[in-house]
């Protein structure tokens, strides 16, 4: 699943040359703060019981509060494939307003 | 909490960042909803794939039970909730001036 979100997003960088990956900063500060309540709220989740996830299907490897390594990568992959997106339509659409603009 | 109503109040949160505290007011922006379109579409493959296989399992008594491509419709308020408060973070920071180009 994250690898058909790398493959359905990334090209964007490349055929549309967003360029966000070059924003590197500006992802991280970004990414990073929003991730840090998702987990928090995964972490919960899963204490919770409301998901959990099938052992056999995942690497079995785990990070802090006992979440799937996957769980990581999807809260960083996930909104870097977002903002790609964004990037990507404001590259097409060239009129339309995103709020940024110098 | 259950899952819907942690759900819920994240796209509320989501929304009041958006309109209230950093204003940026994606959410009455063209380039905001075409791309949510856009991702909303992926969402949907990927959350069939996560669970029509099983992969993620959801309690059913912490969850509405509507379920939208075999995943519950909760997963698409957590989405939007995340997609929205990222894109406000993107934004924000590109009129602060960091690496806006």
């Amino acid at each position: 699943m994250l690898a058909f979100t790398v493959v359905g997003s990334f090209w964007l960088e490349i055929v549309l040359k967003v360029g966000v990956l070059r924003r590197f900063k500006r992802v991280l500060l970004s990414v990073l703060p929003v991730a840090t309540i998702f987990i928090i709220w995964d972490a919960y989740a899963i204490s919770q019981d409301h998901w959990h996830f099938d052992p056999e299907q995942i690497l079995g490897v785990f990070g802090p509060f006992g979440i799937p390594v996957e769980e990581y990568f999807f809260f960083l992959i996930v909104p870097i494939a977002a903002i790609m997106t964004i990037e990507a339509v404001r590259t097409v659409k060239k009129k339309w307003i995103v709020g940024d603009e110098a | 909490m259950s899952y819907t109503q942690l759900a819920i109040c994240a796209v509320i949160a989501a929304v009041i960042l958006d309109l209230f505290i950093i204003k940026n007011r994606l959410t009455t922006r063209k380039v905001f909803w075409t791309s949510y379109a856009i991702i909303i579409f992926f969402q949907l493959i990927t959350n069939w794939w996560l669970t029509s296989r099983e992969i993620v399992m959801y309690s059913e008594e912490k969850i509405i039970g509507w379920r939208i491509a075999s995943a519950p419709a909760e997963d698409l308020l957590f989405g939007f909730a995340m997609v929205l408060s990222v894109l406000n973070l993107w934004v924000y920071w590109g009129k602060k001036g960091v690496q806006r180009r």
